[in-house]
């Protein structure tokens, strides 16, 4: 594969301790397969590169880069890395519109020494996912329910192929680990939360559920997008509720905790 | 509100009218005595640590001998300004207007002023280039005793080193007058303090005697058990340790009106009394904090009143006595112990903003002892402020100090090093606006009609950056060989007219040498005056560099224009009004007629530039907007950059330590403004960073507010750049943080590895400013207030009042929730 390829990208956030242990690097990847309603960065979803009204001013998201192009900026926080125990993970967007893409970057970053994570939705082809395994410590992997219906009606895709990667990912010995956002509405009931947990501890070597309550903080992108956010009237779930669903979760057996 | 008593400038005066046939350090040591004979005490309910200075909690007392001009203008509005307001009740006000008439002439103020070369002193009064204003109106302050000698010899033990001293000399000495006199001193203030305490003791046994609550009588009793043999003889135990502490700290502040009196390592020097009772069993730990507890609402006790201007770079009452905790002992290792952790509960435990707690770190610094800080931290009052063991330590070697002397270092005030003890550091000397001379580079050496700079050629003939960049350069030094001069011009008039025998006798060698700390009788002698506005001239210069030179899309005289013009937008309230009146008044002065008509017309000018074309202002607001969206920042980690701010810092730094000062020591620059970058900043016309006249400029060695895009990692990799190990009197930098960055035990260990990773780079010090709950709804209302505040949203940084209602409140909720 040649150093050159490029990836077409729409932020690198320095900083980020959400997202994988330590202090991380984000590269966010442009384009994604599938169309949550909660989503909370809507400007990632086209491949398209788009324009923001941000503050009031236009704003362009989304660049072509090289692997090379952006080293220099993930490795400039090398110093955290290394005491926080930290590195880069690739989120979006869905990573896995841009395999080949990752791979370089992964390949880079595994050189250069860094603790490396995706974040991801899943749903591509196992071949996709594949090309990026020999490079990852640690897979953060969404699902955000168990009934292939329910989840085709709120992201535009079908659940079967994600539940089938999960079994897949699971026994390739990666480190992985399950993530739940929890929308008011679509899975935020016990049966819905435990039916995920169950899901989950029933793949190889899964220690850890993490529910994600929704939150409404990209909303001022949808308008900054000219586009319509159809939760306006969805209230985030409140510390009790996330709480009750946490110990519901935990009858999984599995380590749960809220946020990343 | 706190309340100015007159107590002390009456005795002060009484003292000093009684004695004006002794040498002045005998002057100093009758006054403290007298005072501290004649002073009224109380000791406040439910005290165990007692010793106050006035009678009303948070009282401050007032000191002629230094300056009261300003007071007596300020009697009838202290208590309504803004900043800071004392009350004061009639009674003190008459006191005070017939006591201070006897001081015309006699203040260190006054001789300060006339040791002034008249270039220096207008250069501070009339052109705010820098301001010394600090020491120039009140003591010096900014020390730290050897408080563990005090508790393990007593006074009483200090009188016979005193008297040591004085059999060792001879009368045919030629110093024997000086040295016999500053002996004799340093007796009189001891045996004054032991004295003191004794009234506490006299009175505890009374209270003790009417007391009917029979718990509050016995803890009368213990107290005037610990008055009657501390500080006179040395503590045996951690409570007498801890009311041997508070007599040093207290009395220390009636001496002298000077601030920033450090505490330093208090867990290393009261170790050994806590320790020696914990394994007695004399003490069990909740009665240890319990102490300490009492010990940092007492902090609090203390106050000062400053004049107005003064008040407004000082805001929050501060008195800045700083404590730290954690780091190495003299021999290099860890010297953490259970107190450290005990003191950073009390600030824990006691809200309040006193006292400045601190703690140093090292690679060898225990993690829980940085997570304990952290969850300090995350309390959002700013404290503690982190230091870094392994840039300070080599960086005042290089001021002279040895290595353990440099390893026992600890903080004076807001940011600045020095050996306790053995050190007169006069820290905190000015505040040096870097910001003018770039303006003076610009105007060739002109200041309000008035040439008090170099000539450094018309901007117009400059054909290159370099040609500008020296222009600058040139100008800084100049105003910097002022401020030297106008620094020991204050330095002397301090050891001529204010020499403080109490304070010296706990500074080495003093004693030894025979001379009061502000006449050079410390190992160490620094002077510390700090330079501001980095990353304004790091921005601008870069703007110059790149808009001008490089691309040549304005020119200098243009970008001169528009800085004169503010870029177009006027001037508006306050600044407005003081500027039409130093229009006018200029007018005056060249012999014209200023009419009431006239001083409209002023006004009309400033506030909407009438004068100016369209085509000029929109020119104007193209310069600005140019200078603003296509010059790269400070802050942002661009290497390019950051390496110009450290040459900019540097050409302050750098030029500061070429100069001596009168107690035979050097100056050493520090970075960092405490909060003058906003009063200061309302005396600097715009700045070809593109900042707006009158407007704050930036705070400490950080990035200007909001140009800082790239996160906290970026904004530490930038500012570590700057060879910060120059500043040796200090560097600030203050870091913004949503309060989920801290959340958990998780988000606890990320803070401390961020402060790890900034000092694995040589960072000197940080703090961090947690936004709480309350800060965020009090943006919501008040949004003109927190124009810049940044809060993390969904992938991007945004500033909270541009987000919508309903966001905001989503965020708040965060906040509360600690996701």
């Amino acid at each position: 594969m040649p150093q050159d390829i490029k990836g077409r990208i729409f932020n690198i956030q320095r900083f980020s301790i959400h997202d994988g242990p330590g202090i991380r690097t984000i590269v966010f990847f442009k384009g994604c397969f599938m169309r949550c309603a909660w989503c909370c960065n809507p400007e990632s979803q086209s491949r398209e590169i788009e324009t923001i009204i941000e503050r009031g001013k236009p704003k362009t998201v989304g660049r072509d880069v090289s692997v090379a192009d952006i080293m220099p900026e993930i490795l400039a926080d090398l110093p955290y890395y290394r005491r926080s125990g930290g590195g880069v993970t690739l989120s979006g967007g869905e990573v896995l519109c841009q395999a080949d893409f990752a791979r370089e970057l992964l390949i880079a970053c595994k050189q250069a020494g860094l603790h490396t994570a995706i974040e991801s939705a899943s749903s591509a082809k196992f071949e996709e996912i594949e090309k990026l395994l020999p490079y990852l410590d640690l897979y953060l992997m969404d699902i955000k329910h168990i009934d292939s219906a329910k989840h085709k009606e709120y992201t535009g895709v079908s659940n079967e192929r994600i539940l089938e990667n999960a079994r897949k990912i699971a026994q390739s010995g990666v480190e992985l680990i399950i993530r739940t956002p929890v929308i008011p509405g679509f899975n935020d009931t016990p049966e819905e939360i435990k039916a995920i947990s169950h899901f989950a501890k029933s793949l190889t070597g899964v220690r850890e559920h993490h529910l994600l309550p929704y939150h409404r903080l990209g909303m001022d992108k949808y308008e900054g997008l000219g586009r319509n956010y159809s939760l306006k009237e969805i209230e985030p779930p409140s510390k009790e509720r996330m709480e009750y669903l946490l110990s519901v979760a935990e009858t999984s057996g599995l380590i749960c905790k809220i946020g990343g | 509100m706190p309340e100015i008593e007159s107590a002390r400038g009456k005795l002060v005066t009484e003292s000093y009218k009684q004695t004006e046939a002794l040498p002045i350090i005998r002057r100093r040591s009758s006054a403290f005595a007298h005072i501290l004979r004649n002073i009224p005490i109380v000791i406040r309910d439910g005290e165990l640590v007692v010793g106050s200075a006035t009678i009303a909690p948070r009282g401050c007392q007032v000191f002629p001998e230094y300056s009261y001009e300003w007071l007596l203008g300020e009697l009838d509005t202290v208590s309504t300004r803004p900043a800071d307001p004392f009350y004061i009740s009639e009674k003190t006000k008459s006191e005070l207007r017939e006591i201070f008439p006897w001081w015309k002439g006699k203040t260190t103020s006054d001789l300060a002023r006339a040791n002034m070369a008249p270039e220096a002193y207008e250069a501070f009064t009339e052109h705010s280039i820098f301001t010394p204003g600090n020491y120039f109106y009140n003591g010096i302050g900014h020390v730290c005793v050897d408080y563990g000698k005090v508790m393990k010899i007593g006074y009483r033990g200090i009188i016979a080193e005193a008297e040591g001293a004085l059999s060792r000399l001879e009368v045919s000495d030629g110093d024997y007058a000086s040295r016999s006199n500053f002996l004799y001193a340093v007796i009189e203030s001891c045996e004054a303090v032991i004295e003191y305490a004794r009234r506490y003791s006299a009175l505890a046994r009374d209270m003790a005697s009417r007391e009917t609550n029979p718990q509050r009588k016995r803890e009368l009793e213990i107290i005037s058990r610990n008055c009657a043999r501390v500080p006179e003889f040395g503590a045996t135990s951690f409570y007498e340790a801890c009311q041997t502490f508070w007599f040093i700290q207290l009395l220390l502040q009636v001496e002298s009106s000077g601030h920033s009196i450090s505490p330093g390592r208090f867990d290393q020097y009261m170790y050994p009394y806590f320790k020696k009772d914990i394994d007695e069993g004399k003490i069990t730990y909740e009665q240890a904090q319990e102490l300490l507890d009492c010990l940092w609402v007492k902090l609090n006790d203390i106050n000062k009143v400053r004049d107005a201007a003064s008040a407004d770079g000082f805001a929050g009452y501060g008195m800045f006595q700083n404590l730290i905790v954690g780091g190495q002992d003299i021999h290099g290792m860890d010297a953490t112990n259970d107190l450290s952790y005990m003191c950073l509960e009390a600030s824990m435990h006691v809200p309040l903003p006193q006292p400045s707690i601190s703690i140093r770190v090292w690679n060898g610094s225990p993690e829980p002892l940085l997570l304990k800080a952290a969850a300090l931290t995350r309390l959002g009052t700013g404290l503690p402020a982190y230091y870094n063991d392994e840039i300070i330590i080599p960086s005042i070697m290089a001021r002279g100090l040895t290595l353990e002397d440099a390893r026992d270092y600890c903080i004076i005030g807001c940011v600045e090093p020095q050996k306790a003890g053995k050190t007169d550091g006069w820290h905190d000397a000015a505040f040096f606006n870097m910001c003018r001379p770039m303006e003076l580079a610009f105007s060739n050496g002109y200041d309000k009609g008035k040439k008090i700079g170099p000539d450094t050629g018309d901007v117009a003939d400059m054909r290159s950056f370099e040609e500008f960049y020296e222009a600058y350069k040139a100008q800084q030094s100049y105003m910097i060989k002022l401020l030297v001069n106008a620094n020991n011009a204050i330095d002397m008039a301090h050891a001529v007219r204010c020499p403080l025998p109490f304070q010296s006798c706990m500074v080495e060698d003093c004693i030894g040498r025979g001379k009061s700390l502000q006449e050079g009788g410390a190992i160490y002698n620094f002077t510390g005056p700090q330079g501001f506005g980095i990353a304004n001239n790091t921005d601008g210069l870069v703007a110059i560099k790149k808009l001008v030179f490089e691309e040549k899309r304005f020119t200098l005289v243009e970008l001169r224009e528009a800085l004169k013009a503010n870029f177009g937008y006027g001037v508006k309230g306050a600044s407005a009004e003081k500027l039409t009146i130093e229009i006018a008044t200029e007018l005056a002065r060249q012999g014209l007629n200023v009419t009431e008509d006239a001083i409209h017309t002023i006004y009309d000018e400033v506030t909407n530039q009438t004068s100016l074309s369209e085509a000029q202002r929109t020119r104007y607001k193209e310069i600005k907007r140019l200078i603003e969206e296509e010059a790269p920042k400070y802050g942002n980690d661009i290497y390019e950059v950051d390496m110009f701010a450290r040459d900019v810092a540097n050409s302050y730094t750098r030029e500061v330590e070429k100069y001596k000062n009168a107690r035979g020591g050097i100056f050493q620059a520090g970075l960092y403004p405490v909060s003058a970058n906003v009063p200061l900043g309302a005396s600097t016309s715009a700045t070809p960073d593109g900042r707006l006249a009158y407007t704050p400029l930036a705070d400490g060695i950080g990035p200007a507010s909001g140009r800082d895009v790239k996160g906290p990692t970026a904004t530490a990799n930038s500012v570590a750049r700057l060879e910060q190990g120059v500043a040796s009197n200090g560097t600030l930098l203050n870091q913004k943080f949503h309060p989920s960055a801290l959340a958990g035990m998780g988000g606890l260990s990320k803070f401390v590895a961020l402060i790890r990773s900034y000092f694995d780079q040589k960072g000197m010090h940080v703090q961090f400013n947690v936004v709480t709950k309350e800060t965020l709804i009090d943006a919501q209302n008040n949004p003109e207030k927190y124009k810049t505040l940044v809060v993390r949203v969904a992938g991007y940084s945004a500033l909270f009042t541009t987000l919508s209602r309903s966001l905001q409140d989503d965020i708040i909720n965060r906040t509360e929730q600690g996701w």
